[in-house]
C-alpha cells in the first residue's frame, strides 16, 4: 500500500546558508493490513518519514508510492494538492503528540467536526462521536468542555479518537503512546488492534518497544536501516 | 483527479502597476528594486500572480505589509483595476471569458451577486451612519432584491448568526464596537449567499474572544454553506486554523504555495522561512 525508495529529506536553513540531512537512503514497503513500526534514537528522523508519508515534507529524493482506493497508484508527492488534501480527508489519518483545534470548539464538535469534512451527515456524526469518545474513555461530563483545558492523556486519547472516526485506510502514528498512562495505553492497543482487524494499514513511532510486541507485523529499525519482519 | 472537486474562480498572470513601465520592466523576469522598476520607477503592486479557488475551500494569502495581498483582493471585488491577467468565474454562465474585460454594469452585478468582501476597516465594508439591517439592505437590494419583509427577516437571519442582538439591529453601526462592526460586515457580506467569500485580514485588531466568534463563524459557513473563501492575513495562527492551502507574496509576486501546513512546516523561500520562525 506505502512503498518508499531510497527516500532522503534535507532541511535548507537560509538564514544559516546550510543544508542539512534529517534522514537517508530508507527504502520499505507496507502492504495493506500490515502494521509497520518505525524504532530508533530521537532525531534519527523518524517523524521526518512519516511527515513525509503524509505530505507535510517533500522529499528530497525518492518517491513515496501510495496505492489509493481513488486514484489508484500515485507518488504522494508528485500529484496536486487539492488531490493530496482528498486522500487525507478521506483515505490517509495522521496522529501527532499534539492537539491543535479551533478555540471555543467543545470536544464533541471536534469529533463531529472531522466527520463533516468527509460528507457525512450531522446525525450520523453525533451517533458516531459519541460512540467513539465513549470508547476511548473520555467522560460525558468532558464532551462539552474545551479540549485545551485537557490532560496530556486525553487530549492524546482525543487526537486517536479524533482519527480513527473517519475509518482511514492507512493511519499514521507519531508516537501515540508518549505521555499515556498503562490504562490508557491499553485502550490505544485495543483500538490498533480493532483497526487490523478491520484490514486498516499502519505506520507508526514508538517509543514503548514493549507496547508493539505482537501488534506490529514489520519493523523498520533507523540504526540499520533494516526492515525486519515480525510473527504476531 | 478527483472528479468532484471544481475550481469556481481562477486568476492568471494578473498584474497591477502603479506608472506606465518601460522597456526594461515590461520583462516579466526584470529584476526589480522590492517591486519598483529602477528605470522608471514605475510600481509592481501585483506581478503575474496566478491562482485558483475551488469550491468549498480556504485558500490563504499571506506577506508582509506592502506585499500585495490587499490589492489582490481589491481587484478580485473590482474595487480596483488589473492592468493585465485573466480573471474566470467558473459557475458564471452569463460571462464568458476573462471577467476584466466585461462593463461597469455587469462587474456590478457581479460583485452583488456573487461575491461578499469583509474588508479590514468596516468603515470601507459599511455605511456607519445606516442602520445595520439597512446596510444588510443595501446588499440585498443591489442583487435585485426588492421585498422589504423578506429583507428584514433575512437580515435578522444573518445577524442572529453573527451574534449581534436583534434589538440593536436598527442602531448605525458607528455607535458599535470594533468587533461588532466587523460582524455586521460579514453578516451584510454573507447576507445574499454568495458562492465566494473575500475576507481582508478579518481579525486583525479584534479582542482574542471576538476573534474566536468570526474564526468559528468563518469555518461554520465553509462547513454548512459550501462557500469558498480566500482570507489574507498576516497571522499565521489563524492561517493554520483555518486554510486547506496557503500563497506566500513578497514584493508582488506569490513565491511559494502550497498545502498549509507543509507552508508552515516545511518552507522552502527564504521570506517564508523567516516569517515562519516569527511565529510566536
Amino acid at each position: 500500500m506505502i512503498k518508499i525508495n531510497d527516500f532522503s529529506k534535507s532541511f535548507t536553513i537560509h538564514h544559516l546558508n546550510q543544508t542539512r540531512e534529517a534522514v537517508s537512503g530508507v527504502t520499505f514497503d507496507v502492504k495493506k493490513g500490515e502494521f509497520l513500526g518505525i524504532v530508533g534514537e530521537s532525531g534519527s528522523g523518524k517523524s521526518t518519514i512519516l511527515k513525509s508519508i503524509y505530505g507535510t515534507y517533500k522529499p528530497t529524493t525518492g518517491a513515496v508510492t501510495y496505492a489509493s482506493e481513488s486514484f489508484g497508484d500515485v507518488d504522494l508527492h508528485s500529484i496536486t494538492d487539492r488531490a493530496l488534501i482528498q486522500l487525507r480527508t478521506k483515505e490517509i489519518g495522521y496522529v501527532s503528540q499534539f492537539l491543535k483545534v479551533m478555540p471555543r470548539t467543545t470536544t464533541l464538535e471536534l469529533v463531529i467536526n472531522s466527520m463533516l469534512e468527509m460528507g457525512i451527515d450531522k446525525d450520523t456524526a453525533a451517533v458516531k462521536a459519541k460512540e467513539t469518545l465513549r470508547h476511548f474513555d473520555i467522560p460525558e461530563a468532558l464532551w462539552h468542555n474545551y479540549p485545551n483545558t485537557f490532560s496530556g492523556g486525553e487530549k492524546l486519547r482525543l487526537n486517536i479518537a479524533c482519527a480513527v472516526v473517519k475509518n482511514p485506510r492507512l493511519l499514521l502514528l507519531d508516537e501515540p503512546t508518549a505521555s499515556l498512562d498503562e490504562k490508557s495505553k491499553l485502550k490505544v492497543r485495543e483500538t490498533i488492534s480493532k483497526l487490523i482487524d478491520n484490514g486498516t494499514t499502519l505506520i507508526g513511532i514508538f517509543h514503548d518497544l514493549e507496547f508493539m510486541d505482537g501488534l506490529c507485523t514489520k519493523v523498520y529499525d533507523m540504526n540499520t536501516k533494516s526492515l525486519e519482519e515480525r510473527a504476531v | 483527479m478527483p472528479n468532484n472537486d471544481e475550481v469556481v474562480l481562477s486568476l492568471r498572470d494578473f498584474s497591477k502597476k502603479f506608472g506606465s513601465g518601460c522597456d526594461y520592466c515590461q520583462n516579466p523576469d526584470a529584476e526589480l528594486q522590492k517591486n519598483m522598476c529602477p528605470e522608471c520607477h514605475t510600481v509592481y503592486a501585483v506581478r503575474n500572480a496566478s491562482l485558483d479557488l475551488y469550491k468549498g475551500e480556504i485558500l490563504g494569502i499571506v506577506g508582509e505589509s506592502g506585499s500585495g495581498k490587499s490589492t489582490l483582493m481589491k481587484t478580485l471585488y473590482f474595487d480596483q483595476e488589473a492592468t493585465g491577467g485573466e480573471y474566470i468565474l467558473h459557475e458564471d454562465d452569463t460571462v464568458d471569458g476573462n471577467v476584466f474585460n466585461v462593463s461597469s454594469q455587469k462587474k456590478r452585478q457581479i460583485r452583488n451577486e456573487q461575491l461578499g468582501m469583509v474588508y479590514q476597516n468596516p468603515i470601507q465594508g459599511l455605511k456607519m451612519d445606516f442602520s445595520s439591517v439597512t446596510n444588510i439592505a443595501e446588499k440585498l437590494i443591489a442583487s435585485g432584491n426588492r421585498n422589504v419583509g423578506q429583507m428584514t427577516k433575512r437580515a435578522d437571519h444573518f445577524l442572529e448568526k453573527v451574534n449581534i442582538a436583534l434589538s440593536r439591529k436598527y442602531e448605525a453601526p458607528k455607535n458599535f464596537s470594533g468587533g461588532m462592526q466587523q460582524r455586521v460586515q460579514i453578516a451584510k457580506a454573507l447576507s445574499n449567499y454568495p458562492p465566494i467569500l473575500l475576507l481582508d485580514e478579518v481579525t486583525t485588531g479584534l479582542d482574542l474572544s471576538v476573534q474566536a466568534d468570526v474564526l468559528e463563524l468563518i469555518k461554520e459557513i465553509q462547513r454548512d454553506m459550501g462557500v469558498s473563501m480566500i482570507v489574507v492575513s498576516h497571522d499565521l495562527a489563524i492561517i493554520r486554523m483555518l486554510c486547506d492551502r496557503t500563497m506566500v507574496m513578497l514584493d508582488g509576486r506569490v513565491i511559494e504555495h502550497g498545502i498549509t501546513d507543509q507552508i508552515l512546516e516545511d518552507p522552502q523561500h527564504k521570506y517564508t522561512q523567516q516569517l515562519v520562525y516569527s511565529i510566536l
